[in-house]
């Protein structure tokens, strides 16, 4: 009997292909024939579309394909359209805001106009397909909570490159468009305002990112252990509680005293996922609007531990008036 | 059908392609700051094993004799050390050739039928050289100390150092309308293959732009500075940490990067530093670019300068920290022509006055 003790999914059910439940009026047709992919088997359903497009995902992906082009062209006219700097620097590459001279108003095409169009459509791109995920899940006739979770990461987005520089008066106090450029950002974003690390709210981002995966391996562990006693089947457990269950339960009882139920630890789940770029924003939205620098408000609230000295004591040299700074 | 065999053994050449970039372990770490507050330097044993080869020092000629006429009576045209003894000049001279221009002798600077002649270039940078020397020993003390600095130091037997920069050739726009890269955003090596902005070196060490961008309050209101200055500035020390061979930790307290609070004291000579490279730069280097023929200059007709690297190359004293300098006692002394101006600008001629 399979039981589930492989990193990959053993057991491949596989049927009949099939298109779906009818949908009602108003929506569109499926697109694509389905096929069976032995592979996409191993790691999730084998039966690979077919997918739902309709009006709304399609003008999300003709934006965001937009945007995707406008940032590549950048990217390729930036190493003087050469394909090979293009393939062998690409991580490097990126689309730049514009320049802190600029402030808030349209700078010319090369110096950030380019990526205010991207962002523009970016952003357009990520509010249709959030408003797709909506409408297929109430078509579907299940809860919303796929859409909120999603908006969670959009308010991250929208703070990081819409939000906080409006309030700081300046498009280039945002996120590049490219791999290093923007965690190189994101460094220099705490640099600037005084070690991030300070910040609390960034502390709870953290605690959700952490703590995400804490539980995620936590319940996925769970439910692989007792798959043998059929706990897969985790909603009819919520209200039927099985031995699988049970043992699950007694587990985590028996180890650290409290356990989640079937029902519970999807909603830890859900919130530890939300609230990690709930939070997030919330700490990047206070940077340099409400805070400058904090490591110095965490000194001033008493937060930032001090350590006993074990250099000699070191004077800024900018501090003394014999030197030039 | 056995696809975790298969699967095993992709991870594993995908490893061994991904490690091969890497520095083979095991590092040294060497804690330096007090416990918690992640001050650890690391070391691979083999790279210091190269450094400390690569910077093993030249013998020392044996001291000259100080009897006898001046260098300066007995040569013409003699504008710098001629108040050295003809055989301490004469050492000095063959020194410098040795560290300086090896292979070319003699003559790379001097026209073999008139010694005195200035007609080759070589020999004016090099006089100008010489009194940059006497000036960094004489007046950059809080950053050279007493180990000082020789010709040595940054030529290490090349006639033009390895380690120099010229300013970066502006990226070709085109109709500049789409692809500017805002003078970041390739693997640049000046910056140890970071997207960062690639030429910190002509807003510092040439200009004196503020490095500094955090604010000393805790609630915004003064501090003006924005991201892109901090990334010109995490350029900067990415530059320092690479040529010292050292982490971002030998100089700073990560707390803070900005406060002074239990910072290690090189961090006061490393901001000598940077001051000590820009004096350099600007009042002996762009001086020369007039001197210098063309195909010496940079891409945009600029002069060769110095950065900390042109010194350090890769380790946090240069040459390790031996003193070349107390077997040349005439270079560490101040320099006979310089401007009035240079005077006024070395932190330890103010103090003094």
């Amino acid at each position: 009997m399979a039981q589930y003790q492989n990193l990959f999914t053993t057991v491949q059910a596989v049927g009949p292909v099939h298109h779906g439940v009818e949908l009602g009026h108003g929506n569109s047709p499926r697109t694509g024939e389905p096929l069976i992919v032995y592979w996409a088997g191993v790691i999730g359903n084998a039966q690979i579309g077919p997918i739902y497009l309709g009006g709304l995902g399609v003008a999300s992906l003709i934006l965001g394909t937009l945007a995707f082009n406008i940032i590549g062209f950048n990217m390729l006219a930036s190493v003087n359209w050469d394909p090979i700097q293009f393939v062998r620097q690409l991580f490097w590459l990126a689309l730049e805001p514009p320049a802190p001279a600029y402030g808030l108003s349209i700078p010319p095409m090369n110096q950030g106009g380019w990526w205010l169009l991207t962002g523009a459509f970016l952003t357009a791109s990520l509010f249709l397909w959030w408003a797709r995920t909506y409408r297929r899940a109430r078509e579907l006739g299940m809860g919303t909570h796929v859409p909120w979770a999603f908006a969670a990461a959009i308010w991250l987005y929208l703070v990081l490159g819409l939000f906080r520089p409006i309030l700081m008066g300046s498009w280039s106090e945002a996120v590049p468009f490219g791999i290093f450029p923007h965690l190189d950002w994101t460094a220099a974003f705490s640099l600037r305002y005084g070690n991030l690390f300070y910040n609390p709210f960034h502390a709870l981002s953290i605690v959700f990112l952490y703590g995400s995966v804490l539980l995620f391996a936590m319940h996925g562990a769970t439910i692989l252990a007792v798959s043998r006693f059929g706990g897969e089947r985790e909603i009819e457990q919520i209200a039927d509680r099985g031995t699988a269950s049970e043992r699950a339960a007694l587990f985590w009882r028996w180890t650290m005293g409290f356990n989640a139920t079937m029902e519970s630890i999807h909603r830890w789940a859900w919130w530890f996922a939300v609230l990690c770029p709930l939070v997030g924003g919330i700490g990047i939205l206070l940077t340099g609007t409400v805070v400058d620098n904090w490591y110095l408000w965490a000194v001033k609230h008493g937060v930032a531990p001090s350590y006993p000295a074990v250099f000699p004591a070191v004077v800024d040299p900018a501090t003394l008036s014999a030197v030039k700074p | 059908m056995n696809y975790s065999n298969f699967l095993f053994r992709v991870l594993a050449l995908c490893s061994i392609v991904l490690l091969s970039a890497c520095e083979r372990p095991s590092p040294t770490s060497v804690q330096h700051g007090y416990r918690g507050t992640g001050m650890v330097q690391v070391f691979n044993d083999r790279a210091v094993e190269q450094r400390t080869l690569a910077n093993e020092l030249p013998m020392a000629l044996p001291a000259a004799s100080t009897d006898g006429p001046t260098a300066g009576k007995t040569y013409q045209n003699v504008q710098v050390l001629g108040n050295l003894s003809v055989a301490q000049f004469n050492r000095l001279m063959v020194s410098i050739t040795s560290w300086v221009a090896p292979e070319q002798g003699c003559t790379y600077c001097h026209n073999p039928a008139n010694f005195a002649a200035d007609e080759k270039y070589t020999k004016v940078v090099a006089r100008r050289m010489v009194q940059m020397t006497q000036h960094v020993n004489a007046d950059w003390k809080p950053h050279v100390a007493e180990t000082g600095v020789t010709c040595y130091t940054c030529h290490r037997g090349q006639p033009v150092p390895e380690k120099i920069w010229f300013k970066e050739e502006p990226q070709n726009l085109r109709a500049d309308f789409i692809g500017d890269r805002a003078g970041q955003n390739l693997a640049a090596a000046s910056v140890g293959s970071a997207s960062l902005p690639s030429d910190p070196f002509t807003p510092y060490l040439l200009g004196s732009l503020d490095i500094r961008v955090n604010g000393t309050k805790a609630l915004p209101g003064e501090n003006r500075h924005s991201i892109k200055q901090a990334e010109w500035t995490y350029s900067l020390m990415t530059h320092m940490s690479q040529s010292l061979g050292v982490n971002c930790t030998y100089c700073h307290n990560t707390q803070s990067f900005s406060s002074w609070n239990n910072n290690p004291p090189q961090r006061a000579t490393a901001w000598h530093g940077i001051r000590m490279a820009r004096d350099l730069n600007l009042d002996y280097l762009e001086p020369l670019t007039a001197t210098f023929p063309v195909e010496r200059l940079g891409a945009t007709g600029d002069v060769a300068k110095v950065n900390c690297a042109t010194c350090h190359q890769g380790a946090y004293k240069p040459l390790n920290g031996q003193s070349m300098l107390k077997d040349f006692p005439e270079l560490a002394k101040p320099a006979e022509a310089a401007p009035a101006k240079l005077v006024e600008d070395q932190p330890s001629a103010k103090k003094k006055g």
